[in-house]
């Protein structure tokens, strides 16, 4: 193209190189905003779908709107200074917080034995690795429902086994200790599969080389599994736990569907195992205080990214220790 | 070949597929109304009508769609909501009409909801501009005084509940009690008579409770209470909170009675096991307002026919439940929604749901209608329906209901419960409702 234009005469060579520079320029134009109008369709949704909401629960969180006062007053950090003194609040916070251990410390380590096992070259492994997997598809809904029934208090298959043994029936609902018990159940059979397949995909990745020449230092299974399975799991495990702790603060099906009948929100008759989304909503839907409700989604908020911040924390110093 | 540069078409593409997505999220108005129009041939507009109700059963109110839509074939109504408690449905009510968006042409409100809605009228149709003033006959004066407010009228009355008490004729039987409806209902004049009874059953040692739940005796007592002295519940009539209110002790006094008697099975009402509490008969009495019949006879099944019976209720009088039928202002025919409304609340209507599901009518006609007075019920042993909850509606006086009534009731059935499941003592659990009833009250 330049070879040409030598040979063009001096007006058209004019017009050619304004157009060229207009072309550069559009160009120039073009690397700079083209990256932004193709992450826009993000941004655009974002701001739409996250930051409005957010900032709008900022702003609701500082009124008393509600849809049954005619009119909505501005009440400053009142939300939060009730908050901080709201029994119920703190019961849930509590609760979640009881069940996400009772619920991820057996899951985990219950999963850690059953990959261990899976990792041996068995007869028709395949299905017993499959099967594990099964729970993980079952809606939350279904698995909540079914527990339900196996923990009712009258007809119910676990009172059942109970009674064979001559223990009384158990109210499982009435109860903190015994509803969380029943809760993490749920919680377990339904996440320990899907822990142990992770657990089973990283234990596969360790080389056989590693066991052969522990084998040949004479170091017995158990000790294989704990001085070289689990070391080099840390990382795997880190990541499980971050996942069950996520999960663990946004608990809510199990529980809410651990109650038939009307008023479910609230967790019990006492609210022993109301989580706090499930307070969450209650007080939006229920009680029809939307302004305490925005207060309580943000110290939500705020409790999910001190724990996500500690677990950051933890992995990246974990990242550097090896 | 295409003429278009690559890069134009990368943009394109992403443009396309942003605009597809934001497409997607705004939704498409003429998808989600529930309804729609299309122009028939004869030029008369084609309608559908949503209606929303609640509970196990719904309304009743299926013949009469079908007889009005027989009457004005240009309308279709279609029912929503039956088998949904009307605690979730309320939820879900509440959430429409604040939003303005998703609620049918006409809504059933529950005596427990609609006084949250006298804030939010601008959401609803005046039913006295479609002509509902000259109707006001129609209803008992009390019913029609709780669906209007300050002279715009909300909701047209549908059912009230009166109230009696049902019993199971076997297992008193089976505990030494008289079975005939008459000396039951003299065994218990007042509900301290009422316990006394059931200390009685509970010593012939069946492997029956006395009774299915706190809550529902509480329920009883405090609307009979409230009919006969305060008038109103936990908010005054100004709808400020007023736990002090004395109805609400002596009910919560004599449940606690009632409780340490051992009297209770504990249940949650209208749990899953509550309701297989009737088909196991687990439980000797409940008390019964008219709609609870419909509840029982579908809980307890057919097998448990002619065991249930209706007494009296201990006490004098009393009224728990009830309905209305509002249209919300998003409506976009208001004016058939009215007409709608009106006739599902006609005295007519009234006398079909009773036939249906045992409703009792609001209405004073379908009250003295004939068919209704010597309507009996075959399921609760031939028991004259018409006779026990119509007698006395007519002179009861109306308890006020304020705005959070259902949230803060729901509070003290728990504390109730937790009394029942050993987890409180009277005193803690007393304290502990109040709390929080001031908790959702005060916001």
């Amino acid at each position: 193209m330049s070879l040409q234009l030598k040979e063009e005469s001096g007006s058209r060579r004019a017009t050619d190189r304004s157009r060229r520079r207009r072309r550069s320029r559009l160009t120039r134009l073009d690397l700079k905003f083209s990256p932004y109008a193709y992450v826009a369709p993000f941004f655009i949704l974002f701001a739409i779908f996250g930051l409005y909401p957010f900032l709008y629960t900022v702003w609701i969180s500082l009124t008393d709107e509600s849809p049954i006062n005619p009119e909505t007053n501005f009440v400053g950090v009142d939300n939060f200074t009730r908050l901080f003194g709201d029994d119920r609040f703190w019961d849930a916070v509590v609760n979640t917080l009881g069940m996400f251990v009772l619920a991820t410390l057996p899951q985990l380590l219950l999963a850690l034995v059953l990959a261990n096992w899976l990792n041996r070259r068995l007869r028709g492994i395949g299905a017993f690795r499959m099967a594990i997997a099964m729970p993980i598809v079952t809606s939350t809904a279904v698995v909540a429902l079914v527990f339900g029934m196996f923990f009712a208090r009258d007809y119910g298959l676990v009172n059942g086994v109970l009674d064979i043994f001559g223990v009384d029936a158990v109210d499982w609902r009435a109860n903190r200790w015994r509803s969380w018990v029943a809760i993490s159940s749920m919680v377990d059979w339904r996440w320990t599969g899907y822990n142990a397949l992770i657990y089973l995909a990283a234990m596969q990745a360790i080389s056989r080389d590693i066991y052969e020449a522990a084998e040949i230092d004479g170091a017995s299974r158990g000790r294989q599994f704990w001085r070289i399975t689990i070391p080099l799991l840390t990382p795997t495990i880190i990541f499980t736990v971050i996942i069950s702790t996520i999960g663990g603060l946004q608990l809510f099906t199990e529980p809410l569907m651990f109650t038939s009948g009307s008023g479910a929100l609230g967790g019990g008759s006492t609210g022993q195992f109301q989580t706090i989304t499930m307070y969450l909503v209650q007080t939006m839907r229920t009680f029809n205080q939307w302004g305490y409700a925005g207060a309580i989604s943000l110290v939500l908020f705020l409790m999910i990214v001190l724990i996500s911040a500690i677990n950051f924390l933890l992995v990246r110093r974990l990242g550097s220790d090896r | 070949m295409s003429v278009i540069p690559i890069r134009t078409r990368q943009t394109a593409a992403v443009l396309g597929a942003a605009a597809l997505l934001l497409a997607a999220c705004s939704g498409d108005d003429d998808d989600t109304d529930t309804s729609d129009t299309t122009e028939s041939n004869d030029g008369t507009e084609e309608i559908t009508l949503t209606v929303d109700v609640f509970g196990e059963q719904g309304f009743g109110y299926d013949a009469l769609y079908e007889q009005y839509m027989q009457e004005n074939p240009h309308v279709t109504i279609e029912e929503r909501g039956s088998g949904l408690g009307v605690g979730d449905y309320n939820d879900r009510l509440t959430q429409w009409i604040t939003a303005g968006e998703g609620a049918g042409d006409v809504v059933a409100l529950e005596e427990g909801i609609i006084t949250q809605f006298y804030a939010q009228l601008d959401k609803f149709v005046d039913l006295n501009e479609y002509g509902a003033a000259d109707l006001e006959g129609n209803y008992l004066p009390w019913k029609w005084e709780q669906g209007t407010y300050e002279g715009f009228a909300l909701g047209l009355g549908t059912d009230v509940g009166s109230l009696a008490m049902c019993y199971r004729r076997d297992l008193f039987d089976e505990a030494g009690l008289p079975t005939e409806r008459d000396e039951v209902s003299a065994l218990w004049p007042t509900w301290d008579d009422y316990t006394a009874a059931g200390e009685d059953f509970a010593a012939a040692g069946t492997d029956a409770s006395f009774l299915d739940a706190a809550s529902n005796v509480y329920n009883s007592i405090l609307m009979q209470e409230a009919g006969n002295n305060s008038g109103y519940t936990y908010y005054n009539t100004s709808n400020e909170l007023d736990l002090d209110n004395p109805d609400i002790r002596t009910a919560w006094d004599l449940t606690v009675g009632m409780i340490e008697a051992d009297l209770s099975a504990g249940f949650e009402s209208f749990s899953d096991e509550w309701n297989a509490g009737f088909a196991s008969a687990t439980f000797a009495t409940i008390a019964c307002p008219a709609w609870m019949t419909g509840v029982i006879s579908g809980a307890a099944g057919d097998d448990a026919a002619g065991e249930w019976d209706i007494a009296d209720a201990p006490g004098d009088g009393g009224n728990w439940g009830g309905s209305f039928l509002a249209v919300p202002a998003e409506s976009e025919h208001p004016e058939e929604a009215a007409e709608l409304a009106k006739y599902l609340t006609s005295p007519e209507a009234h006398i079909e749901a009773f036939e249906q599901l045992g409703n009792l009518p609001s209405s004073p006609q379908a009250l003295e209608d004939e068919g209704v007075l010597a309507a009996t019920n075959e399921y609760f042993n031939d028991a004259p329906i018409g006779e026990i909850f119509a007698a006395g509606a007519a002179d009861l006086s109306p308890v006020h209901l304020g705005p959070q009534n259902n949230a803060i009731r729901t509070e003290y059935e728990n504390a109730l419960r937790a009394i029942d499941q050993g987890e409180r003592t009277p005193d803690e659990a007393w304290e502990e409702a109040r709390n929080n009833a001031s908790g959702i009250g005060g916001g």
